[in-house]
């Protein structure tokens, strides 16, 4: 992928390094920090200042960390199935107090460094120093990492603290923890759940509350089976939003404010518009980056959307699109030969195995279906409701189809890679349909492929290419159909 | 009649359900598949219909349904497309279709995609927020649409009187089906852990007061036995389903009977009764509010371990002395409460076995192993 950031990928990245800093800081100092499922209306919390972290994002940023098979591991040992959605382990085995760390010597306190980590040495030509003894690349050290181990935090605050070596022992095993952001995010004091992306959301966050002895605060969303959302939906949503604030004023002891409210809805409108808008420039043929590049700013749409800085961050981004556009530029790092949509949730551990073949064979990413899923803008309350309402799992086929096929077209694709999720069963439950309609409505191929978006060992390269192949294939027969019409 | 003959008749009905489609509609009836979890019966009986539970299968095996499905969804699910799709269901004149897992969600799409013309299918979504008012008035409006499609199908309107009617067989039903658990917990060299699931297994399939009627008279032969004097140890059931005979007659075999359970095709499905007066659609979703102890629904005191303390007293209670789980396979509800059901029961004591499960499982030698196992540990 490009090295070179843009100010927009830039200010992208702060808005989500400040929710987190803030959200350790507010803890630090005593206040209260929740976790939130990404789809709840974070307009509510943010009326009562509240700092929220997102457990889906965070598993997805340990996944892409090369931490998801370790802390699903460690859920599978309390007694959650390896069946369970890889982000509901993931984060359960965080919420338990479960941590990925480094291993270290408990008598020299130094990492045990892992021998086969790390880079190939490359001498000053640039050429890989081959090992004699072993006859393998010799490993650049400055790249080498300490082994992962599990480890826990509620064991390591009970160790004692009574001689010297004690206190350095526990203060070194804290610093072992794994320093990325997702791997540091403070327990939490009250969880969010807005189940309109699926049911396990429900049982998922009512086991942290019950592990961590806190309140959970509840939006229902019941599952659509028609286009229009009717009246009778809303009401039950709007009386949801009602109780949760007054749960929070209850939590916080403070009262709701309708003028922070107003604003925070006003930012999340902005910024989902700026969104949205950046989605759009996947239209250019070229586009002038890659869908993968959208799955990295989904960090943002998560965590900050009802924050003035993420509207800020997109309308940046923007603003580096419209250049690369008139420039003629791109971020992908490869000429387009191909286009297509990228269905479900990226395998986050295998990030560079899906982009792999990709590149290989010309095939960008130029749609998501990530880009209507965030898309929250609303007038009112009510629309506000509906708008929660439409979430990519909460809603029927036919909808589900025609948001697809809406930038399936408007994104000019040649063809469609379908994720069978294994971690997500609402998503890839009716998908095969959506496929044969996918090929009926706009005539484009379609390939699936087996892999989970957070547990490694559910994903297979060898298939994963194959189908790439395959799609490539039928993508070029298509094309050279169209030519032979012409 | 004996007892014998009795659980003979159930048993017959339980496994051919075909059947008694057959003799539905022999007699002019019209037939309304009601898929899990918590359709309200009630309303398809209001209707002059006969609802018929579609619990996937365990005979048949996937093959028509591999076009909508891939392979890591429930094979109840995937069984009762099958079902739909390879013409075994064809005869119904409906099906009632719930959401209240993330397999049902998308499925529900599968099946009237499916279905097209062929077969109505009623959408059913209900609330995790049952108690509050704004979440009965929601399971009100929900049922209202189900009432509807229903009276498309009936081609009669259904009134308050034949809903509170229909209201009085199911809670009937349910009366005689508790009463039976309780019995057959009692009295297990009379009823075998194999016959115990074909008389509840066929209550989906019968004709609520014919067989409520039958086990009204099959619960008085047993609460007339001599106390039981019975050697073997009890055991409480949990999970969605076990209703395979085979599986079943391993337990017989070791002489293991089950005390209760804590089985959603099973106690589940008829512990909450609805009020007889009253407005009867409210009464269904105040039913649905009082429903409790389940995986599938939302605890609004989820920092409490409610359901797996419940289901650990449900075993004193019962005098089990031990839990066989059946873990139906890719039920994440089922499988995201399992490590404080184990909680649970580890701090009561109780220890437990869990079995994986599916319904295309035709090879029981592993289960058998466990089972074996765990009855001579107990």
């Amino acid at each position: 992928m490009a090295k070179e950031v843009s100010p927009g990928v830039k200010a992208l990245r702060k808005v989500v390094d400040d929710v987190h800093a803030d959200a350790r800081q507010a803890h630090a100092e005593g206040k209260l920090v929740g976790w939130s499922s990404s789809k709840f209306p974070c307009e509510l919390a943010a009326a009562f200042d509240l700092d929220i972290m997102y457990p889906e994002n965070q598993a997805a940023g340990i996944a892409a960390n090369r931490d998801g098979e370790i802390m699903c591991q460690a859920a599978e040992d309390l007694g959650f199935d390896n069946d369970i959605c890889g982000y509901a382990r993931i984060s359960l085995a965080y919420a338990a107090g479960k941590r990925a760390s480094r291993k270290f010597d408990p008598e020299t306190l130094e990492y045990v460094i892992n021998p086969a980590s790390g880079k190939p040495l490359k001498d000053e030509n640039g050429n890989v120093v081959i090992d004699e003894a072993t006859g393998k690349p010799k490993k650049d050290p400055k790249t080498q990492v300490p082994f992962t181990v599990l480890d826990d935090i509620y064991e390591i605050e009970a160790l004692p603290e009574t001689t010297e070596k004690e206190i350095a022992y526990k203060n070194f095993r804290r610093e072992a923890i794994k320093p990325y952001r997702q791997m540091r995010i403070p327990q939490p004091d009250f969880v969010l759940c807005c189940n309109n992306i699926c049911n396990c959301m429900t049982k998922w966050y009512e086991n942290i509350a019950r592990m961590r002895n806190i309140p959970l605060i509840m939006i229902d969303i019941p599952y659509n089976n028609t286009v229009e959302v009717h009246d009778t939906n809303v009401a039950y949503v709007r009386a949801q939003f009602d109780a949760a604030i007054k749960q929070l004023e209850e939590l916080t002891g403070k009262k709701f404010d309708e003028k922070k409210f107003e604003q925070a809805c006003a930012n999340a409108n902005r910024t989902a518009s700026a969104w949205l808008r950046v989605c759009d420039y996947l239209q250019y043929k070229p586009a002038p980056y890659s869908g993968f590049d959208l799955f990295n700013h989904m960090a943002d749409i998560v965590t900050a959307r009802a924050k003035p800085q993420a509207a800020e961050a997109f309308e940046l981004l923007e603003k580096d699109l419209e250049k690369a556009i008139k420039e003629g530029t791109t971020t992908t790092p490869f000429p387009e030969k191909y286009r297509v949509m990228f269905e479900g949730i990226p395998c986050w551990p295998k990030l560079p195995n899906l982009f792999k073949p990709l590149k290989q064979h010309g095939v960008n990413v130029t749609a998501v279906v990530y880009a209507p899923a965030f898309g929250f803008v609303y007038n009112n309350m009510d629309e506000m409701c509906r708008a929660y309402y439409k979430a990519p799992n909460s809603v029927c086929i036919e909808q589900g189809v025609d948001w697809r096929e809406g930038i399936c077209r408007d994104n000019k694709v040649d063809g469609v890679l379908v994720h069978y999720n294994r971690s997500c069963k609402p998503w890839s439950g009716y998908m095969a349909e959506m496929q044969r309609r996918f090929t009926d409505d706009l005539g484009v191929p379609c390939a699936g492929f087996d892999g989970d978006q957070a547990d490694p060992r559910n994903f297979n390269e060898a298939q994963y290419e194959t189908r790439v192949q395959g799609l490539v294939e039928a993508m070029e027969a298509n094309k050279a159909a169209k030519e032979d019409a012409e | 009649m004996s007892i014998e003959v009795l659980l003979n008749q159930f048993k017959e009905v339980s496994e051919h359900p075909h059947r008694q489609i057959e003799a539905f509609k022999a007699q002019g009836k019209k037939v309304i598949g009601v898929l899990p979890y918590y359709a309200p019966e009630e309303l398809v009986i209001a209707a002059g219909m006969e609802p018929m539970g579609i619990w996937g299968s365990n005979k048949k095996t996937i093959s028509h349904a591999k076009e909508y499905c891939a392979t890591f969804y429930c094979t109840i699910a995937q069984l009762a497309l099958e079902m739909l799709l390879d013409g075994t269901l064809d005869q119904l004149d409906g099906l009632i279709t719930p959401t209240i897992c993330d397999t049902l969600r998308p499925m529900s799409q599968n099946f009237r995609v499916a279905m097209g013309d062929k077969l109505p299918c009623i959408f059913l979504a209900h609330p995790q927020h049952r108690k509050p008012a704004f979440g009965l008035q929601f399971t009100v409006d929900q049922y209202s649409h189900v009432k509807a499609e229903l009276e498309k199908i009936s081609g009669t309107p259904i009134t308050d009187e034949a809903l509170r009617e229909a209201i009085k067989v199911m809670n009937r039903s349910r009366a005689a089906r508790r009463e039976f658990v309780k019995l057959a917990g009692q009295h297990p060299e009379a009823v075998s852990a194999v016959n115990r699931s074909a008389v509840l297994r066929s209550a989906w399939f019968m004709d609520k007061t014919e067989h409520a009627e039958k086990l009204e008279a099959l619960n008085a032969e047993l609460a007339a036995l001599p106390a039981s004097n019975w050697k073997g140890t009890k055991i409480l059931t949990s999970g969605i389903i076990c209703d395979n005979p085979t599986l079943l007659q391993i337990f017989d075999d070791n002489n293991l009977a089950i005390a209760a359970d804590d089985v959603a095709q099973e106690s589940r499905s008829f512990r909450v009764d609805a009020a007889e007066t009253g407005d009867p659609m409210m009464a269904l979703a105040q039913q649905f509010a009082d429903q409790d102890y389940e995986v599938l629904l939302y605890d609004e005191h989820s920092n409490q371990n409610r359901r797996g303390e419940y289901v650990a007293n449900l075993c004193k209670e019962s005098g089990a002395k031990g839990l066989v789980l059946f873990m139906q396979q890719f039920c994440d509800p089922e499988e995201m409460e399992y490590p404080y059901l184990k909680i649970a029961l580890e701090n009561a004591g109780i220890p437990h076995i869990k079995l994986g499960v599916d319904q295309q499982m035709r090879d029981f030698g592993q289960a058998s192993t466990a089972i074996q196992a765990f009855a001579d540990v107990l």
